[in-house]
């Protein structure tokens, strides 16, 4: 990380911030100053960042609502990239029908304004951790898709991968061993990026009342709370809204610190 | 050419008939439409009945292209909750969001175009810090929450805007520039990096040659040929500018397709549904299709090939 650090200030930083939230959730218990669900008690308890109309603590809520923001775009982005990688090597590879098909499958998803999409899903299935994740992958497949398939379009003509068709090799073996190798850089900084995306995302529907259900603390519904009580406490609103911003932030710095290491190809094009 | 033209045409209609499959089966996705439709106390008798009222006992491809037939009239069924053609609902909120999202578009370009060449023509200097620092922030804020933020200061403390409603010029500033901001960031690094790729072309080394003066080299050089790109990204872009208008819609009670939508999600009113995602879909195709045909018009270079 240093070493990161010393070589792109920014990815450093982002990685610093990142740390931080990956730290508060996975230490919840130990940093918050009270537990799950946060009552008051007896009032002899300090509340760092106040309480929330019921009462509960604001910072405790911040802390654990990292484990659900985290856990969400981690495995929603990590799913998205799985599918999106293959769609992309496949359609890049072997071209024709397939490459077609799979193309206006992406621009079929693209068409959708995918915060709505997101929403009607998850308002027929029901909102809970695994939906979410679902329709957030959805949501996000066909960016790695795309750029994937430009990538193994270029590859498919270089001589090590003729050199293996040559030698008899079959076309799951060569796009596993010669062609997703060297996508990798690439997909992990969209990666990056797209896990902030994705917690944008999921705030946002958590605001709209489609997250994970209480009484777990989301940032987006303690928004969402918060936005009721404006006129006498603001500082319920204030605070998910800063973490939020603080997380993405992170994840931003890092995704465009890496781009900038591993492929400075890219930098173009966001 | 004309072939080009063709092909994108095609892929058009392709993907505007892949949208509509996705519409229809958005009430099939728990498996019982009518389960979905009708309130949770339904007897088994009633739910008989409105399955075979609906027509939801045919083979799915026959719905479909039931669903396809009317759609094509415009006809995307009866709101379940305000008992009239859902289509005419949806374009009669139609006005208010094409105003806040074609305002909150324009608030964008304004600021991120001499953002972005400032930025890209004082490199490395503080304005370019500045930009990118405002960039890389209004990349990662939640427009919903710096809506919160936006009422709490402007309204709420000052006093100076109104806080929900759809008015005079007022009413649009804070939802538009919520919806904005995000859109502004992007572009600003855009016009950044593509002004800084066009400041080191050669036709640009030659207008200095000539002795140009910087300020008409940058703008009258440079800045066309960078705004291309822009063109682009902002039709691709104009899906998530929709997605951002149905949440900002739903915080400033904007009377728009987005507000509209989300209160027939959470009502399930499908057909209202169905026919807003539908449309909105349809739109983001339609302006893509208009921005790659602006492309070739903008861009000589590909005319000719």
């Amino acid at each position: 990380m240093i070493r990161l650090a010393r070589r792109s200030p920014l990815a450093g930083a982002g990685a610093l911030i990142v740390g931080l939230v990956i730290v508060a959730a996975l230490a919840a218990p130990l940093l918050a100053t009270l537990k799950p669900p946060f009552w008051q008690g007896d009032g002899s308890l300090r509340h760092p960042l106040g309480t929330d109309h019921l009462g509960r603590d604001v910072y405790s809520r911040l802390i654990y609502g990292a484990q659900i923001s985290l856990t969400i775009s981690v495995l929603a982005a990590f799913l998205g990239a799985v599918v999106g990688v293959v769609a992309g090597l496949v359609a890049g590879y072997l071209g024709g029908r397939v490459d077609t098909i799979i193309m206006r499958l992406a621009d079929l998803n693209l068409a959708f304004p995918l915060i709505l999409l997101a929403l009607a899903v998850v308002a027929l299935l029901g909102a809970n951790l695994k939906n979410l994740v679902i329709v957030m992958a959805i949501t996000t497949w066909m960016i790695y898709a795309r750029v994937v398939r430009g990538l193994s379009l270029g590859l498919r003509e270089r001589e090590f991968v003729q050199a293996a068709r040559a030698l008899g090799a079959h076309d799951a073996r060569i796009i596993a061993r010669h062609l997703l190798p060297n996508v990798l850089a690439p997909v992990m900084v969209i990666w990056t990026l797209e896990v902030a995306r994705i917690i944008l995302m999921e705030s946002a529907l958590s605001f709209l009342g489609l997250g994970v259900p209480p009484p777990t603390p989301t940032w987006g519904r303690m928004l969402a709370e918060g936005r009721d009580y404006l006129t006498v406490a603001g500082w319920i609103a204030v605070f998910p809204g800063l973490a939020i911003l603080f997380t993405v932030l992170g994840i931003n710095f890092l995704g465009d610190g890496l781009r900038d290491l591993l492929d400075p190809r890219l930098r173009r094009q966001t | 050419m004309r072939a080009y033209i063709a092909a994108r045409l095609a892929t058009a209609v392709l993907v505007i008939l892949g949208v509509s499959i996705v519409s229809f089966f958005l009430t099939f996705l728990t498996g019982d439409p009518a389960e979905i439709m009708l309130p949770p106390g339904a007897t088994a008798a009633q739910i008989e009945k409105f399955r075979a009222d609906w027509g939801f006992d045919d083979p799915v491809i026959v719905q479909y292209w039931r669903f396809l037939k009317r759609a094509v009239h415009g006809d995307f069924g009866i709101s379940l909750r305000h008992g009239q053609q859902s289509l005419p609902l949806i374009a009669a909120r139609l006005p208010a969001t094409l105003q806040l999202t074609l305002t909150a578009m324009v608030l964008a370009i304004a600021l991120a175009v001499p953002l972005g060449v400032l930025a890209a023509t004082h490199r490395g200097g503080p304005i370019d810090l500045l930009a990118m620092g405002v960039a890389l922030v209004g990349q990662s804020v939640p427009n919903f929450w710096l809506a919160i933020m936006m009422i709490l200061l402007f309204a709420v403390s000052w006093g100076l805007l109104p806080t929900s409603g759809r008015g005079g010029v007022a009413h649009v500033v804070m939802p538009a520039a919520a919806i904005a901001i995000n859109l502004m960031a992007l572009l600003t690094r855009l016009v950044r990096s593509t002004m800084i790729e066009m400041l080191s072309e050669d036709y640009v080394r030659t207008a200095r040659a000539k002795g140009l003066r910087e300020l008409f080299v940058t703008s009258r050089h440079a800045l066309p040929n960078a705004l291309i790109p822009l063109v682009t990204v902002i039709g691709l872009q104009f899906g998530y500018i929709l997605g951002g208008a149905v949440v900002i819609e739903t915080i400033f009670t904007w009377p728009g397709v987005g507000l509209f939508t989300i209160q027939a999600i959470l009502n399930r009113d499908y057909p209202v549904v169905q026919a807003s995602v539908f449309i909105l879909a349809t739109a983001v195709v339609l302006i893509n299709l208009t921005v790659d045909l602006l492309y070739v018009w903008l861009d000589p270079r590909i005319r000719v090939t």
